[in-house]
């Protein structure tokens, strides 16, 4: 399967300007809200046209403005899944189901709906109608009614965000086992960093309508080559660079010199590493390692977020550079230490980057 | 009591069947044009479609006797086919299908657009053309309010007096309905018999609309598991 799609839309608040192509098979789009992440996969359902450009899959078109061809929703072979389940409040279960395998003989169809239903773990509810199920079994119905007639395509647009915590790692399991025998392409969108990790193999992180980084998501999350690109993959700690030399770097923001890998950034605009990245030694061994005061203590369920004044003691709680996150495990030795502390940015964990430009 | 005639209730409820068979098979299409046109189109010709609803049934008569008059193009042709349209019951029906219609428009509009969008596209992204979206989702979904338009249009097709004189005149046992032989008969002078007819009307048109709205109900709990 190969996805080719290069549009662009005006939209009333920013220009849609998304380019892609992959044979990947399960593609994550993260991004902010009202990044044009709907609008995307509402053009590649064929429920929006894009203003210009093409849209191909596996050698069809289902798009392209020149050639003045737009293949109606119905002839594109799409699955399509959004955050409101959708299901048609009049028709059971089992005819939901089968709602997209109308041109299917009829043994077929049942024998169809019935895998569905196994799939789903619904066997015995396909006569209930969907007001009879909570919210975690009608997203399970949506799915399998998305995923029944064999779509070329799956789209999946925040599909579990209106789920809690326990149900969308159930759902998310469901999802992976569906998609572990699904031919097709998935693109998956969502706001959850960890999750769009787990489930795709393949990132595009968007910014006002246009793609401003995009890659596998291993090289995203250790390199991710924009301001955006980090924020979005959950990176908390930036500072304005300048480059010294090869290896090193002035952190503005940050107030010091740090040593870096080489990177192919000959100008980068910033430089980050990630809250769980920051080590506190004993003492000042290597380079990058700064003396450091706590401002803020905050307390997650497993976590503790440690904010952090270099170089001085803070004036307030919200005065701080750095903010790193310890295993609840680790601080009863660490609030033993004396101040100031001292916290070591490994060169390894430092990463450059770029303002976000409209292209990756 | 032997003189009462009860032709006109049996036409009343003749010309009022029709008006509303009428009115679905050319107001659904509207309705459902209506409900794909965007501002300002829509606004136009929903106000047009409302017209009959608020202009005084003179005026609507004339406008119809107009256009469907002898001296008419319409009327015209369908005279030389041996089928008049002014003073018959025709022309009855078209009266009252003119004044009910904008009933089952607005109620029928309402219905039809309260199909969340959502589902209406999970049809479309799920194979089906327009047509099979609109008789298996909207339809459907649409029911509940469809069915009291066409109740509030038949109801309105059966009381009409000013529309239906003007079009279809008063001619004994041809296009004498119920309200009109009821104002007959007051003007002739006959307190006793105008009291039993408006009683008759009372009770029949209160018979008919129970009878539907409990029919009504009925297929709506039995279709609509939406709740």
């Amino acid at each position: 399967m190969r996805l080719v799609m290069d549009i662009q839309k005006e939209l009333p608040l920013f220009r849609l300007n998304v380019s892609i192509s992959t044979e990947q098979k399960i593609l994550g789009i993260l991004g902010a809200s009202g990044a044009g992440k709907t609008m995307t996969l509402r053009c590649l359902a064929g429920l929006e046209a894009p203003t210009k450009g093409h849209i191909h899959l596996n050698h069809q078109v289902l798009f392209d403005a020149e050639r003045k061809i737009n293949l109606p929703s119905r002839k594109r072979r799409v699955g399509y899944l959004s955050q409101s389940y959708a299901l048609f409040p009049h028709l059971t279960i089992a005819q939901n189901i089968a709602f997209g395998l109308h041109n299917m003989p009829f043994s077929e169809k049942k024998e169809r709906v019935q895998t569905y239903l196994n799939q789903i773990q619904l066997t015995g509810f396909e006569n209930r109608y969907p007001s009879g199920l909570s919210g975690g079994q009608q997203q399970r119905v949506a799915l399998a009614r998305a995923l029944a007639p064999q779509p070329n395509i799956l789209l999946l647009d925040e599909p579990f965000a209106a789920l809690d915590d326990h149900l969308r790692s159930q759902m998310e399991k469901y999802l992976l086992e569906m998609l572990s025998t699904f031919e097709g392409i998935t693109l998956f969108v969502t706001h959850n960093v960890e999750e769009g990790y787990r489930i795709c193999d393949e990132l595009f992180i968007f910014s006002k309508g246009a793609i401003t980084a995009s890659g596998p998501k291993e090289t995203l999350f250790t390199k991710p080559p924009t301001y955006t690109a980090a924020q979005l993959t959950g990176c908390k700690n930036f500072s304005q660079v300048k480059r010294v030399d090869a290896h090193h770097v002035k952190a503005m923001d940050w107030g010091c010199e740090l040593e870096v890998e080489s990177s192919e950034l000959s100008s980068p605009d910033f430089i980050g590493i990630r809250a769980h990245h920051l080590d506190f030694p004993n003492e000042i061994t290597n380079d990058n390692t700064f003396p450091c005061w706590i401002s803020q203590l905050r307390e997650g369920p497993h976590r503790l977020s440690i904010y952090l004044k270099l170089f001085e003691p803070p004036q307030s709680a919200s005065d701080y550079h750095l903010q790193a996150e310890v295993f609840k495990e680790t601080w009863p030795t660490l609030k033993e230490k004396p101040f100031p502390w001292y916290v070591h940015l490994s060169p390894q964990q430092l990463f450059l980057m770029k303002a976000d430009s409209l292209h990756a | 009591m032997g003189q009462i005639d009860l032709f006109p209730l049996k036409l009343s409820f003749e010309v009022a069947g029709c008006a509303t068979l009428l009115g679905i098979v050319v107001g659904f299409p509207l309705v459902w044009i209506l409900s794909q046109l965007k501002s300002p189109w829509k606004n136009t010709l929903e106000s047009c479609f409302m017209l009959p609803m608020v202009l005084p049934p003179t005026v609507l008569g004339y406008y119809l006797l107009v256009a469907l008059g002898r001296q008419s193009v319409i009327g015209q042709f369908f005279e030389s086919i041996g089928l008049p349209l002014v003073f018959t019951i025709r022309g009855a029906i078209i009266a009252a299908t003119v004044v009910s219609i904008p009933f089952f428009i607005k109620t029928g509009l309402t219905a039809i657009e309260s199909v969340p969008q959502n589902v209406i596209e999970a049809g479309r992204v799920l194979g089906h053309s327009e047509f099979n979206v609109l008789l298996k989702i909207i339809i459907p979904l649409a029911w509940r309010g469809l069915v009291s338009g066409i109740i509030l249009m038949f109801a309105r097709g059966l009381g009409d007096f000013g529309t239906t004189l003007m079009v279809a005149g008063s001619i004994p046992h041809e296009t004498t309905t119920m309200p009109i032989a009821i104002y007959n008969t007051m003007l002739a002078g006959e307190p006793g018999k105008t009291n039993l007819l408006v009683i008759i009307m009372t009770l029949a048109a209160f018979f008919i609309l129970f009878v539907l709205n409990g029919l009504s109900h009925r297929f709506i709990r039995q279709h609509d598991l939406t709740n």
